[in-house]
């Protein structure tokens, strides 16, 4: 066992730290307040590769593995959470059911769109009235001839109107299963562009405000047979592998925001004078800062075993959930840990941490909450 | 190089630059210092000059301490092209053999200089700060002869960080460029007088000569702070917007810029590429000027490696005095325009 | 076109200097990375490569570890990488540096030659122009701007006051100011392939048509006498005079730090 990065992680690592320091943190204030998506970002982001690191050359893409993608949202989210998850949702959400379900026409036809950056995926499977329960689903598509005809609201969609290539869930009939009827789920790939395909609300959030968050809607919207991703009736078994490679992304978004609160917090400590001396020579500093050190260290054992898992492994729910749930949960302690000893700096917008306690909050949340985390490993304990 | 040889090497030569016919301000700096260490290796100074109908530039070079002044004056030497001129000055110190060879670290001496040192086989010392003579090595070290009238070249490497002292033992000339403004010119003697030495060291155009095919006199830019050699920043006692005209006639007097701290940025009296500090930009320029800024720690962090900090404020408890080298308690808005005035004063007089 | 771009890994200067008891520096306490002028250079290689199939060769003297760098170059789309390492080699001031790398580029063909102005540890600017001289080919410092026009270099060659225009004749050699262009980053699938190829590592008996007296520390003319850190200053002085005095006393201080000049 080795935990020593190679030397081609730790390579692409200063890449995408240099990236994250000229490109992106100086704009991670002014994203987060306007609420703008950081579009030039992502086109510089496309221009070096980044929109595409797990993907096969034969694709367009880099050709690397998971866990050189998964630093690249780490180190993204040290500076800027909003940025960090459009390159989850994109390569996670939509790449990767694509290149696993994908047909090969549908890989030629999107895969080196996408790992270019030209244009930019999303997921949607949430509604107003299915988030973790995906039986809930209202979305419907109805054959007709050689078409799809899809019906219904998608929300809270990261990646919404920015998006390109949308992998979309709906309800294509209905089942019996051991004498229960159940609602039959497909995947399918939605252009944008489609007639009868609009965006409704964007939603106003507490953190990663440059993600553009919104509403789908299809109305009557003809989706041609040939983009129904995977069998007819897999849709949800597609949907929840999407998810389990989707908490890594996550997982390492919180992560690198619990390291950038952390690498603030450390610099801001030593510079802080009070009584005469740094807040870091305090004792009460110190093991906080221990404890978020600690802490931090082993969700990035547990992210990069995750991605791992994920590159040598058919099934890696658990050491996804597992990875998500810790490092979430590590991120949110530890920015709110760093806006307490920023004191009164930490409430002010300027100094960063402020921004990262509040996107923190949302890797509790999307992508499977905390809770469902839990349901997902106790149910692999338990089985 | 022997014994012998190294003795065949005399006195001490400096690369007099001129452009357009003008010498540039670090000849006579150099001339300065040349002198200095001239007397102490009881030698003279030779200023070897190189253009195209420069000889009238020889009695201020007499003027400001050259014994002697060696002409090498041609056509192809109009304007400044490494080839012509690296072999003009290489062929003079292959002739006369200074025992040292001063160079401006110019953006024509740091090319020159390499140049040159390559040709003649010797070590080239860059951006000295400090010239002595001293012994080398420095302490006697057992087994290992101290040489000495050795010139000990000082100069700053890492950016700063750090300080060299470099010796050039056993090769002649010991070469150095030295960073302009640093050294300082002699008051001239108006009397004085060089010997002047016409000579000519036969040009022959090969594949080295470049063609230059225009030539741009560069407009001032706006420069980036990070990249000023003197920062003129106010705080917020500087008190409004309007005000920050009195640190932008003080900029312009002096050749720097004017930067701010953070509470100016916040009140919208200047824009945030201005900024020093832990949010804005750190800066290292050679005069800091803190004026009507108190010196919060988040300040500091992004000016303290200044060179010299100067600090004017008004609150003789203000912490930014704790990090300067000059302070002064008082009211900028009346030593301000008055120190302005007083430099231009001196520019005009000149 | 065949294009050499010569790059030096060099500490980060942001995170402080160590020294060796002997005055050289201490390389491996520092964070490293590619010398910003040398990556300027390197861009403006494969802006050369984008537009004219230009082949790009980097090459580095220094430490074995110093094939981070080629790997980086690679990754950014340099063709080959040839580190130039020997004990022999260490210790060079830029003399002996120029001369070592010299006689590597001597077993090489090239159009051009393209390096930094200067290193951000030593900054000399020495190395560039003093490689022009063993190699006898025309040299243009302070390059602000290239094109390439038949046979011939375009440059603009940047002055304290005033930048020339020149057409230089290749072969010959250029080197290149950080303002030249803003260097590309590498790529991921770029990093990955850098790490796949095997580099061209050379030694003191590959070096062409070079003397042993002009390489490492043997053969550098010059020699370290004293190194040490900055000194941090203590504090200074605070003074409370009226204004005319006040006046007098700052121009007194800038007068004697050169700041102005009587």
């Amino acid at each position: 066992m080795d935990f020593n990065l190679s030397k081609k992680h730790l390579l692409a690592q200063s890449l995408y730290r240099s990236f994250t320091e000229n490109e992106v943190k100086p704009l991670a204030i002014e994203v987060d307040e306007t609420e703008e998506f950081p579009r030039e970002t992502v086109n510089k982001m496309a221009k070096c590769g980044l929109m595409g690191i797990p993907v096969p050359k034969e694709y367009g893409g880099q050709g690397c593995d998971v866990l050189s993608y998964i630093m690249c949202v780490e180190e993204l989210a040290k500076e800027c959470g909003t940025t960090s998850v459009i390159l989850s949702a994109h390569t996670s959400l939509c790449i990767d059911p694509i290149l696993t379900y994908g047909t090969k026409e549908q890989k030629l036809k999107y895969i080196p769109e996408l790992a270019s950056g030209r244009k930019l995926g999303a997921f949607a499977l949430t509604e107003a009235g299915a988030g973790t329960d995906a039986q809930g689903q209202q979305t419907k598509a109805v054959l007709q001839g050689t078409q799809w005809i899809l019906n219904g609201t998608k929300c809270f969609i990261t990646n919404g109107k920015e998006a390109d290539i949308y992998i979309v869930i709906a309800v294509t009939g209905i089942v019996e299963k051991r004498g229960t009827k159940k609602k039959e789920i497909s995947a399918f790939i939605v252009e944008k562009g489609t007639p009868g395909f609009s965006f409704g609300t964007k939603e106003r959030k507490m953190g990663i405000n440059g993600s553009s968050t919104y509403e789908l809607i299809f109305n009557d919207c003809c989706i041609p047979n040939e983009n129904m991703l995977g069998a007819k009736g897999k849709g949800f078994g597609i949907a929840m592998h999407t998810l389990d490679g989707g908490r890594i992304g996550i997982a390492a978004q919180a992560l690198g925001l619990a390291e950038g609160a952390f690498d603030h917090t450390v610099k801001y400590v030593k510079e802080r004078m009070q009584f005469g001396r740094s807040i870091g020579q305090f004792q009460n500093t110190q093991f906080q800062l221990a404890d978020m050190a600690t802490k931090i260290e082993a969700a990035k054992l547990l992210v990069y075993k995750a991605a791992k898992a994920k590159e040598n492994k058919d099934s890696y729910s658990v050491e996804a959930a597992m990875a998500k749930l810790y490092a979430a949960e590590t991120a949110m302690e530890v920015t709110r840990k760093a806006v307490q000893l920023h004191g009164g700096y930490g409430y002010i917008k300027e100094y960063e941490v402020e921004r990262m306690m509040r996107d923190a909050k949302i890797t509790e949340i999307y992508e499977g909450t905390s809770e469902v985390q839990r349901m997902v490993i106790a149910g692999n304990v338990l089985k | 190089m022997n014994k012998m040889d190294l003795q065949e090497y005399r006195g001490v030569s400096i690369y007099a630059q001129q452009v357009d016919g003008q010498l540039s301000r670090i000849s006579l700096e150099l001339l300065g210092k040349a002198r200095e260490l001239a007397d102490e290796l009881e030698t003279d100074v030779t200023a070897v000059l190189i253009g195209s109908n420069v000889k009238n530039l020889v009695q201020p070079l007499a003027q400001y301490g050259a014994d002697k002044v060696i002409i090498i004056d041609n056509p192809i030497l109009k304007d400044y092209r490494t080839e012509p001129y690296a072999h003009a000055l290489a062929s003079m110190i292959k002739t006369y053999h200074p025992e040292i060879m001063l160079v401006g670290a110019t953006a024509i001496g740091r090319d020159l200089g390499p140049c040159v040192s390559a040709r003649v086989a010797t070590g080239l010392t860059a951006d000295c700060t400090k010239l002595e003579i001293g012994d080398f090595p420095i302490n006697p070290v057992a087994g290992k002869e101290q040489k000495h009238h050795q010139l000990l070249m000082t100069r700053p490497a890492f950016g700063g960080n750090t300080i060299a002292t470099i010796a050039c033992p056993n090769h002649r000339p010991q070469m150095a460029t030295v960073r302009p403004g640093v050294m300082q010119a002699m008051k001239p003697i108006r009397e004085a007088k060089a010997v002047v030495v016409e000579y000519d060291p036969v040009f022959v155009c090969n594949h080295k000569y470049v063609e230059i095919l225009d030539i741009v006199k560069s407009v001032a830019e706006t420069v980036d702070i990070m990249d000023a050699k003197i920062l003129i920043s106010g705080g917020r006692g500087v008190g409004g917007s309007d005000n920050f005209k009195i640190l932008e006639e003080l900029a312009a007097a002096i050749q720097g810029e004017v930067s701010c701290s953070r509470a100016v940025v916040d009140a919208g009296w200047k824009p945030k590429e201005l900024q020093v500090g832990q949010t804005g930009k750190t800066v290292r320029p050679n005069v800091y000027f803190a004026i009507g800024i108190s010196g919060a720690i988040q300040h500091v962090a992004g000016m303290e490696d200044s060179d010299i900090i100067i600090a004017i404020n008004k609150d003789e408890n203000a912490p930014i005095f704790d990090v300067a080298d000059y302070g002064i308690v008082g009211d900028y808005k009346k030593i301000v325009p008055e120190l302005t005035k007083q430099i231009l004063n001196l520019k005009m007089a000149k | 076109m065949k294009i050499i771009v010569c790059v030096k890994q060099v500490p980060d200067t942001k995170g402080g200097v160590k020294f060796n008891p002997d005055g050289t520096l201490n390389r491996s306490g520092m964070l490293a990375i590619m010398n910003p002028d040398d990556k300027a250079g390197l861009e403006a290689a494969l802006r050369l490569k984008d537009q004219y199939k230009a082949e790009v060769t980097v090459i580095t003297m220094g430490l074995p570890k110093a094939d981070e760098v080629l790997r980086e170059a690679l990754a950014m789309g340099a063709d080959h990488g040839i580190l130039v390492t020997d004990r022999v080699l260490g210790g060079a001031d830029t003399w002996a540096t120029s001369s070592t790398l010299a006689g590597a580029i001597k077993n090489l063909e090239y159009d051009l030659i393209i390096t930094g102005r200067q290193a951000i540890d030593g900054d000399t600017a020495q190395v560039g122009p003093q490689i022009s001289e063993h190699l006898n080919i025309p040299v243009i410092s302070y390059a602000q701007n290239l094109r390439i026009e038949d046979k011939s270099v375009i440059v603009k060659r940047q002055f304290d006051d005033r930048y020339h225009v020149v057409k230089v004749q290749m072969p010959c050699l250029i080197t290149a100011l950080s303002e030249l262009n803003q260097p590309r980053y590498m790529t991921p699938g770029g990093i990955f392939d850098a790490y796949d190829v095997e580099l061209t590592v050379w030694k003191r008996e590959n070096l062409k048509e070079v003397d042993d007296s002009n390489l490492g520390l043997k053969g550098s003319p010059t020699q370290i006498a004293k190194a040490s850190d900055k000194v941090r200053k203590g504090a200074g002085e605070v003074v409370k005079l009226d204004v005319s005095d006040s006046v007098a006393y700052l121009m007194d201080k800038l007068t004697e730090k050169h700041i102005i000049s009587l």
